[in-house]
């Protein structure tokens, strides 16, 4: 159905207004971007700042610590698997390298293990290529353009977006490398968007002060994703892929090395231990813990697995505090709700408007500060445009990008975008999109260094479940560089230290037991049990009825 | 999401606007099949909302909920009504007394190749999966495709040789399988098609110059100086260049240069 009687006045409002404020994009006036104090009190209405939405660790390296309620329930929970039950001397998969999860990150490390002369098992919760990373549409950072960029710039933006807390290690690491990942991604059969001569298209990103996003269309991450996916099917001799067998411990051995995994076959509900001389750990974000309640862009399975696996470990956290909420996500028509809408729009020419048609923030700042200045825009200032589901959004007026850039641009440039709304009945190329911030991104995770080590040896780790590298938040297009650059370090360091400093020892579960007697002695008692694996989207009517007093054979 | 909300009791992060706007009337509900059996769903839900609000908790044919993975394909149709319909069950509205499937997964030939190894002929193609020439032109596949790609035109270009055009017509495909499993000639399309699109990218269109010599000026180390000092520096020295740097403008085209070049391979 398109856009109902109800918003069409409010619509009329951006029409209005529009024709002046493409005159004024012509001639190349910006609205004002915000002075540092100006960023400050925008972050004052961003969700990472409300006090009661976050609680003090009570148990592990990290004990103190606040983060928001949804970490702390799942690190404050219990194991899926009875530790004394589970016997470790029967082996059901042995490898050199196992890698948890099937996104951008974890087949990356795949790939280049292989190459390193490792072999792999990746394991994943779903499907491969089931991830955030398929999902990624804007783009990918790389300073390849050297006569107006350079990684000296990229650090800058990084850091600024990052609120200058990042780990400095780790992003020049990420700005050094960038380019050579774009030319891995080139050389594997990724087609990015360039011209007939080869040269890359790229543009504006938030927080960039060069045009350093390269994209292909407008559905980059899958069109990474499923040429790398691809390209471990070719090497299939050497990579076993195991789907829907998410990892619920790891297994240390009596050296205190990372050395393998449990593993549970969802469909058969059965565990399996396997073996590995090295782990690495690309288990990918939280957005379906829904903090705060928010809706989100993420993946079915983005449910924070790979904190909870690291933390029992011992490996430390850092930045989850902090959670990065996409400003533009679809908020109408329900639809559609939480499906994300690249800052490409913005980046393209498309303004931000409020009820009454006017700007109100420039639209490229970092995605923290743009998502406070909606917030405050709709919650404090009572100017957000009324759902007629009853909620408050924000238009982004795309018809302009037509208007810049000639007509049919929107369609060329934004094609999944384009039918996505033209399957409810909305024409984005003539209408403006109603947005409001949505759970994104988490900019934190388990600490590492830029050779993907952790504080355990034999445990490496790559993308969103990593913190550091993008300090308290992260800029877009750099999540997409992140899994595949900390992806393929993570893959060559764990075939490295699989060739050359595995040792062989007992495998144990003992620090589950330790983790469950900490809990107990900080006084807590529950009934939760982590890795979360799946959301629970069942109605409570349904939940009522749900009435099996104890569970026989597979039968749920 | 709204069982999420729920389960948090309310959504406080969202704003709503309680008293200017009547609380919602209660939902109608509709009958759909799943897989032949009757729930009464709210009207106006997803299929794949729908599906969890009669109870449904998926393992398989759910992925990103977004449209662009391929997970929820999903098959129906209407009652007297001959068409067979084809949707992602994360994007399609429910209608009343539809029956559908989903169909997460269909089993479809892969061929190996070592990129490495293979030209931009499209002979290349041909060789790896010769039934693309068993194609009858009946069209299934392109009235089955839920991303409505032109998937038969797609293997005609093949066919004729045309591979760029291929990849265009197919840039958009979810590997859903639903083409594969209405094919009279039993052909993996969605295979195919990503074989095309790794020739195209890696043989085909022109590699970048500036992302080589990119990477290797960054490799002669010429950064690196600056980049340490950037690494040492204290927070307030960095907020002062950080808000020196010059921005780009947004309109301008890709030739523009910046005032300062000292960290410019240029330099």
């Amino acid at each position: 159905m398109p856009y109902p009687e109800g918003l069409q006045k409010y619509i009329k409002k951006v029409e209005e207004t529009r024709p002046e404020r493409v005159e004024r994009r012509r001639r190349g006036e910006e609205f004002p971007a915000l002075s540092p104090e100006g960023r400050e009190e925008m972050l004052q209405y961003h969700p990472d700042y409300k006090e009661e939405g976050r609680r003090e660790l009570k148990v592990g390296t990290n004990k103190g610590y606040k983060i928001p309620h949804e970490f702390a329930d799942l690190l404050e929970a219990k194991s899926r698997i009875d530790p004394d039950v589970v016997n470790l001397s029967a082996i059901d998969y042995e490898t050199d390298v196992l890698v948890i999860g099937g996104g951008g990150a974890g087949t990356a490390a795949a790939l280049l293990a292989q190459e390193q002369g490792a072999k792999v098992i990746l394991a994943t919760k779903l499907r491969h290529g089931d991830a955030n990373t398929m999902m990624a549409e804007g783009g990918i950072q790389a300073a390849s353009k050297g006569w107006k960029d350079s990684p000296y710039y990229h650090y800058l933006d990084v850091l600024g977006g990052g609120h200058f807390q990042n780990s400095p290690e780790l992003v020049y690491t990420l700005v050094t490398q960038a380019p050579g990942v774009l030319r891995w991604l080139e050389g594997l059969g990724v087609a990015f968007s360039k011209d007939k001569n080869g040269k890359l298209e790229s543009m504006h990103g938030g927080g960039t002060c060069r045009k350093r996003m390269h994209y292909c269309s407008d559905i980059t991450g899958s069109e990474i994703m499923r040429t790398i996916r691809d390209e471990v099917r070719n090497r299939s001799q050497d990579i076993e892929v195991i789907e829907f067998s998410p990892a619920v411990e790891l297994v240390l051995n009596e050296h205190g090395h990372c050395a393998g995994a449990v593993l549970y076959n969802m469909e058969t509900e059965e565990y399996f231990i396997v073996k590995a001389r090295a782990v690495v750990l690309a288990t990918g974000g939280c957005g379906r813990l829904h903090v705060q309640g928010f809706p989100t862009t993420n993946h079915y399975g983005a449910t924070a697995d790979g904190i909870v696996l690291g933390y029992r470990v011992g490996v430390g956290v850092c930045f989850l505090h902090t959670v990065q909420y996409h400003p533009t996500c679809a908020i109408f028509p329900e639809q559609i709700e939480g499906l994300l809408l690249t800052e490409k729009f913005r980046g393209a020419g498309a303004d931000v408007l409020n009820v009454d048609g006017e700007k109100f923030v420039f639209e490229r700042e970092p995605r923290d500060v743009e998502s406070g200045a909606f917030i405050k825009e709709c919650l404090a200032k009572g100017k957000g445009v009324p759902t007629p589901t009853g909620k408050l959004g924000i238009w982004v007026d795309s018809p302009m990008i037509d208007l810049l850039s000639g007509e049919g641009t929107v369609r060329r440039e934004f094609m999944g975008k384009w039918k996505v709304f033209n399957r409810q009945g909305i024409d984005i190329s003539k209408e403006p999109m109603l947005v409001y911030p949505g759970l994104h991104y988490q900019n934190g995770g388990l600490v590492y260094n830029a050779n993907c080590e952790t504080s355990v040896p034999g445990l490496f780790i790559a993308g969103e479940v990593s913190g550091g590298v993008h300090g308290a938040n992260r800029l877009m297009g750099n999540s997409l560089l992140d899994v595949h650059l900390f992806g393929r370090i993570a893959g060559r360091s764990a075939s490295l230290y699989a060739q050359e400093s595995y040792q062989e020892g007992k495998l144990t579960l003992e620090h589950v037991k330790a983790y469950h007697k900490e809990l107990d002695d900080a006084g807590i008692t529950t009934d939760r049990v982590a890795p979360m694996l799946l959301p629970d989207y069942t109605e409570p009517a349904v939940r009522e009825r749900q009435l099996t007093a104890s569970y026989l054979g597979t039968l749920r | 999401m709204a069982g999420a909300e729920k389960r948090k009791g309310g959504n406080p992060g969202v704003a709503t606007l309680e008293k200017e706007t009547p609380p919602r009337v209660k939902v109608k509900l509709i009958p759909i099949f799943v897989m032949g059996k009757r729930y009464m769903v709210p009207e106006g839900l997803t299929i794949m909302k729908a599906m969890e609000y009669a109870g449904y908790k998926f393992i398989r044919g759910c992925g990103c909920r977004g449209g662009v993975c391929g997970a929820c394909g999903t098959v129906y149709r209407k009652p007297g009504d001959y068409k067979i319909y084809t949707g992602l069950a994360c994007q399609t509205v429910i209608e009343p007394d539809m029956y559908l499937t989903q169909m997460p997964f269909y089993p479809a030939n892969r061929a190996s190749f070592n990129l490495e190894n293979l030209t931009s002929a499209p002979e290349e193609i041909n060789k790896l999966y010769p039934e693309l020439f068993r194609c009858v032109a009946c069209n299934a596949c392109t009235k089955v495709c839920p991303m409505n790609i032109e998937v038969m035109d797609t293997v005609s270009y093949l066919k004729q040789g045309n591979i760029a055009k291929a990849v265009e017509l197919s840039f958009d495909c979810i590997q859903c399988g639903l083409c594969a499993s209405r094919c009279f000639a039993e052909m993996p399309q969605y295979h195919i098609f990503q074989l095309a699109r790794r020739i195209y990218g890696a043989k085909i269109s022109p590699r970048s110059k500036h992302l080589i010599e990119a990477d290797e000026t960054i490799e002669s180390g010429k950064y690196e100086e600056p980049l340490r000092k950037l690494m040492s520096a204290d927070e307030k020295e960095l907020r002062k260049l950080y808000q020196e740097r010059e921005t780009e403008p947004l309109e301008t085209g890709d030739d523009w240069q910046p005032k300062k070049t000292e960290y410019l391979s240029i330099s």
